[in-house]
């Protein structure tokens, strides 16, 4: 018996390279003393080298690795925002007592990792890389949420991630054997076939492995009724990992999950688009009422997430090339607008004693308009109000249900948004309808979140160009698409249209 | 001209933004006249013979969408633009009179809200349509909450009530956006999806698909207008909001709900609009007499306003659903005069208020004293709002009432005694605040200089329609027509609606009117 060497496209898989070698070098930071500093740009700069690499390929259609990646544009778009996230991330951990704790080499690495699980994940078209590629993204993910060693809270994330992730990544591979069972193949397309030529269309052992797997992506993406895990973890977590987890987790995911349910389970559309559309419209009505009451921003904004994973869930359930595409937008959009919140939740907690509840922001208004316009124009795109990214990502996915026959859900998005906005309404009033500065009388309050630790940390972070400048370029990108939304538009198309 | 005309008040407003606090609320009039300069400008080049579209702009927007950046002005819109550039220089002007707080912001949310507006009234593609009329209550939001007055008398806080008109008119805002997308997408018929309009109107949709969407447009519309039974956000936001801002809201905001009524669902869903014509004939009637009824009862002065805006605006959702030529001509003219009535009301509340320190009507009273001038331009608005006859409210209720007669006679017996009981809350208005007896400790103070020439050009448009309301009449009748005919052309109630294309001849029991006879 001979062994071929697999042929390896180098080019290919560049920016996976990037990404590793870039993790090793900042993880040797963590050893050598006088580059301790360094681990942010390190990571700054692989980042930056992994984008450029991906945007080389854009346009192209490669398979990678006998066919267990698929670099294509769908794969570069999600890598992209992934990459975006991660880096904004770096800036806003700038000054975060958890990469103090953590180890500033050790956490840097750490997000590079779950940044190379993502970019595989984007990429995966096997069920092997599927399962390694998303093991890779969460067991970082897992230390990050806890890396906030002082307080009780981010332990708590860390654990409750971590369990509730790994059943996650349990269900998801029992329902992969059930596939791997019933076609043969760990292929995306090899499993299409399988269900075809073997005359399973309604057999119940693929079935069941469809349900399980979209169990397991469903936690992933944090769709209810697999969510509980989200607000707690959100809000336990260091905010600036939380902002990362927000979004690049959710479109890692949710491009697999199209990977996944279009390619190779796309014979039976008839079987799981229906389930998936109560899914989505059980997250909408659940991430929405979830919200109305939550004081904390961070928690507020999980549930937020939870109801707007719901709306994306609508690109899937369509199975359409402008369900995918809105779908892309949609991620885009969603990454600026929480990118613009979740900088300036992190300046809150940093300068005032209230962490990240609703208070601290209470007359930013009058007091500091340079933060709170990003989060008013954040929480208005969030609700869908015109004149804003958010708009026209909403615009985008109902025009694609509406003509996969979806009107009902279409709806649902329709009163879920009306819904969301009286708590991102009240987000907005806060700022600006009610009198800043209430002193609180001496003392720490006793409020969710706020640990004795939360006394402020850095008294001028409202003017650190770190917190502030993304903050105001995610708000000026998120207006700035919502009035000439075309190339955020073609992005998205282009990356959809390679699906199909 | 027409993109100038749009974006003239943003662009104002942004240069505000950096001006000093003294000098913004000057630039910000400055604005606004400079925009009613364009749209008069406008409105003398327009060619009042033709019933297509002028002005227009066309460029696609959002291509893989199919939203087009397309604005147009026809009889439908011209005077309601007018409206909208004359109230907005009489409220920006009265604002820039007094201190606000945050000066620079108030003034760029105006201007940004009179863009807004403007482009919900200019809009010739659906989506666009549906974005202006989204986006107007933004600004409105921040202006309410932000520098409404919270109540004393422990009721809701001014952002508490403006969450709660977002909520309303968004709901039907929302399924507004999901109706004009499926519109869209039904109309394609599977080929290039299309927003426009016009296009739009070729196409023609099934009756089934009409019927709900239909509804979720004309839910939308009637929150915003507001019509009876979903007109629970006003009494709240009227008493939270900020007087100036109040004129321009309850002058121009409902009428876009109306409007949208003549723009978009009599020309697109003519079928449906002829099967649900009763229905919402009696949410009309039922506007009218609640609100009247209202009026009566209320003592706080905004209220009595508010409440008569429902009245008044059943009367023109009457006037538009009679379906006839004659009907619709005198809802637009009606929407112009209630916007030129309205408006001055609210400011001259702001005014008495200023006196009195009140806004309940049973502790005011003898204004008229030391006052003549005012009272005597609260008198000639109150007449207006009555529908005097020889003013321009009497000729559009007239028309109203004619085009509802000629049709379905028993909601025209109805709605007349409407009419009569706006003389009664008019005149309890303009008795209660003006005349009466002089509460101990108030001042009859005579209108200032400088309110007198914010009030008085408003009370001058009032008159000079009044002695020539031709003028409207005159250039709306050509679209109107072609609107109306879209419906009457439709096939009427009766006949077989499934079938589709046998061209209907008349609308419930009334007869198709080719013109509307010139009166006077």
């Amino acid at each position: 018996m001979t062994f071929h060497e697999p042929h390896i496209d180098y080019a290919g898989v560049a920016p996976i390279i990037a990404l590793t070698v870039g993790l090793v070098v900042v993880l040797f930071t963590a050893v050598i003393k006088p580059l301790k500093r360094t681990a942010p740009f390190l990571t700054l700069v692989t980042l930056a080298a992994t984008a450029g690499l991906l945007i080389w390929h854009w346009d192209e259609k490669l398979e990678l690795i006998t066919g267990a990646l698929q670099l294509d544009n769908l794969a570069i778009a999600i890598s992209l925002i992934a990459i975006l996230m991660a880096a904004v991330c770096v800036l806003l951990s700038i000054g975060e007592p958890a990469t103090e704790e953590a180890g500033s080499g050790e956490y840097h690495a750490l997000l590079i990792g779950s940044v190379l699980g993502m970019v595989l994940l984007a990429q995966a078209s096997n069920l092997v890389t599927f399962f390694v590629a998303i093991e890779t993204l969460s067991i970082p993910l897992y230390i990050l949420c806890a890396t906030n060693l002082r307080r009780e809270g981010s332990l708590e994330s860390g654990l409750k991630y971590l369990i509730v992730g790994s059943l996650g990544s349990a269900t998801l591979l029992y329902g992969m054997a059930f596939l791997y069972g019933g076609t043969g193949s760990t292929d995306f397309a090899g499993i299409a076939t399988g269900i075809v030529h073997k005359g399973l269309l309604s057999d119940p052992l693929i079935l069941i492995g469809i349900a399980m797997a979209a169990v397991g992506l469903a936690f992933k993406t944090s769709i209810a009724p697999f969510h509980q895990w989200t607000p707690d973890v959100y809000q336990g977590a260091p905010t600036p990992i939380t902002a990362f987890m927000a979004v690049a987790t959710k479109a890692a995911a949710f491009a697999v999950f199209l990977r996944f349910f279009l390619v190779a389970l796309g014979p039976q559309v008839d079987q799981w688009a229906p389930a998936l559309a109560v899914l989505a419209a059980i997250s909408i009505v659940v991430g929405n009422v979830g919200a109305l009451g939550q004081d904390s921003l961070k928690r507020l904004l999980g549930y937020s997430g939870v109801a707007q994973a719901g709306y994306m869930l609508g690109g899937i359930v369509v199975a359409s090339e402008s369900g995918t595409s809105s779908l892309i937008f949609y991620l885009a959009a969603y990454a600026f607008m929480n990118l613009a919140a979740f900088a300036v939740v992190v300046a809150r907690e940093r300068e005032t004693i209230f962490g990240d509840d609703i208070r601290a922001i209470q007359g930013l208004g009058a007091s500091k308009p340079l933060l709170a316009w990003p989060l008013t124009i954040s929480m208005l795109a969030l609700a869908g109000l015109p004149v804003t990214a958010g708009f026209i990502g909403k615009l985008y996915l109902i025009e694609a249900l509406v003509e996969g026959d979806y009107t009902w859900l279409a709806v649902f998005i329709a009163v879920g948004s009306m819904i969301s906005l009286a708590y991102y309404l009240r987000v907005v009033a806060a700022m600006w309808m009610r009198p800043g500065g209430e002193k609180v009388p001496g003392g720490t309050p006793a409020i969710a979140g706020a640990a004795p630790e939360a006394d402020p940390i850095d008294p001028a972070a409202s003017r650190r160009w770190y917190l502030v400048g993304p903050a105001a370029l995610a708000a000026a990108a998120t207006v700035f698409f919502g009035i000439i939304p075309q190339p955020l538009v073609d992005f998205a198309s282009h990356a959809g249209a390679s699906l199909f | 001209m027409i993109n100038v005309l749009l974006w003239l008040p943003l662009a104002f407003g942004l240069v505000g933004l950096f001006l000093p606090k003294k000098a913004v609320g000057w630039w910000a009039t400055l604005g606004t006249i400079a925009t009613l300069g364009v749209a008069i400008g406008m409105a003398f080049g327009f060619d009042s013979g033709n019933s297509g579209l002028q002005y227009t702009v066309d460029t696609p927007w959002i291509s893989g969408l199919g939203v087009d950046y397309s604005l147009g002005i026809d009889g439908l819109n011209l005077f309601l633009l007018l409206l909208t550039a004359v109230l907005w220089t009489g409220a920006t002007a009265f604002a820039a009179f007094r201190e606000q707080e945050r000066p620079q912001l108030f003034f760029f949310l105006m201007l940004l809200a009179e863009t807004a507006t403007l482009g919900a009234f200019l809009a010739q593609d659906l989506l666009l349509f549906v974005l202006f009329f989204d986006f107007m209550l933004v600004p409105f939001y921040f202006l309410f909450g932000a520098w409404g007055s919270d109540r004393t008398d422990g009721g809701p806080t001014a952002s508490a009530a403006t969450l709660k008109m977002m909520i309303y008119t968004l709901i039907g805002s929302l399924l507004m956006l999901v109706a004009a997308i499926a519109t869209a997408i039904i109309s394609a018929h599977g080929g290039h999806i299309t927003f426009s309009i016009a296009e739009l109107q070729h196409q023609g949709l099934p009756l089934g698909s009409q019927r709900w969407i239909f509804w979720f447009f004309a839910v939308a519309f009637l929150v915003k207008m507001p019509a009876f039974l979903v007109h629970g956000w006003m009494p709240d936001a009227y008493r939270a909001a900020p007087l100036p801002v109040l004129a321009v809201f309850s002058g121009v905001l409902a009428k876009v709900g109306a409007y949208g009524f003549l723009r978009v669902v009599l020309p697109l869903f003519p079928q449906a609009t002829a099967q649900f014509q009763e229905v919402v004939l009696v949410i009309a009637l039922a506007s009218i007499l609640y609100g009247s009824v209202m009026a009566f009862t209320q003592t706080n002065v905004r209220l009595i306003a508010g409440y008569s805006s429902v009245a008044q605006l059943g009367f023109i959702t009457a006037g538009i659903f009679a379906l006839r030529a004659d009907g619709s001509d005198g809802a637009i003219l009606q929407m112009v005069n209630h916007g030129l009535v309205v408006a001055p009301i609210m400011i001259i509340v702001a005014i008495l208020f200023e006196r009195t320190g009140t806004e309940d009507l049973g502790k005011m009273g003898g204004m008229a004293m030391r006052a003549p001038v005012l009272a005597a331009l609260f008198l000639i608005v109150a007449l207006a709002t009555l529908a005097m006859p020889g003013s321009a409210n009497f000729i559009g209720e007239f028309y109203i009432l004619n085009g509802l007669f000629n049709s379905k006679i028993v909601f025209a017996l109805i709605a007349i005694s409407g009419v009569a009981m706006s003389a009664y809350y008019a005149l309890r208005l303009y008795q209660g605040t003006m005349h009466n007896r002089k509460p101990d400790g108030v001042m009859s103070r005579e209108i200032s200089l400088r309110d007198g020439i914010v009030l008085a050009p408003l009370v001058l448009c009032i008159v000079g329609l009044a002695l020539y309301p031709q003028l409207i009449l005159h250039r709306t009748d050509p679209s109107v027509q072609q609107t109306v005919a879209k419906v009457t052309g439709a096939d009427s109630p009766e006949t077989e609606l499934a079938s589709g294309n046998t061209t209907g001849v008349a609308i419930g029991s009334g007869k198709l009117v080719s013109s509307s006879e010139p009166k006077e």
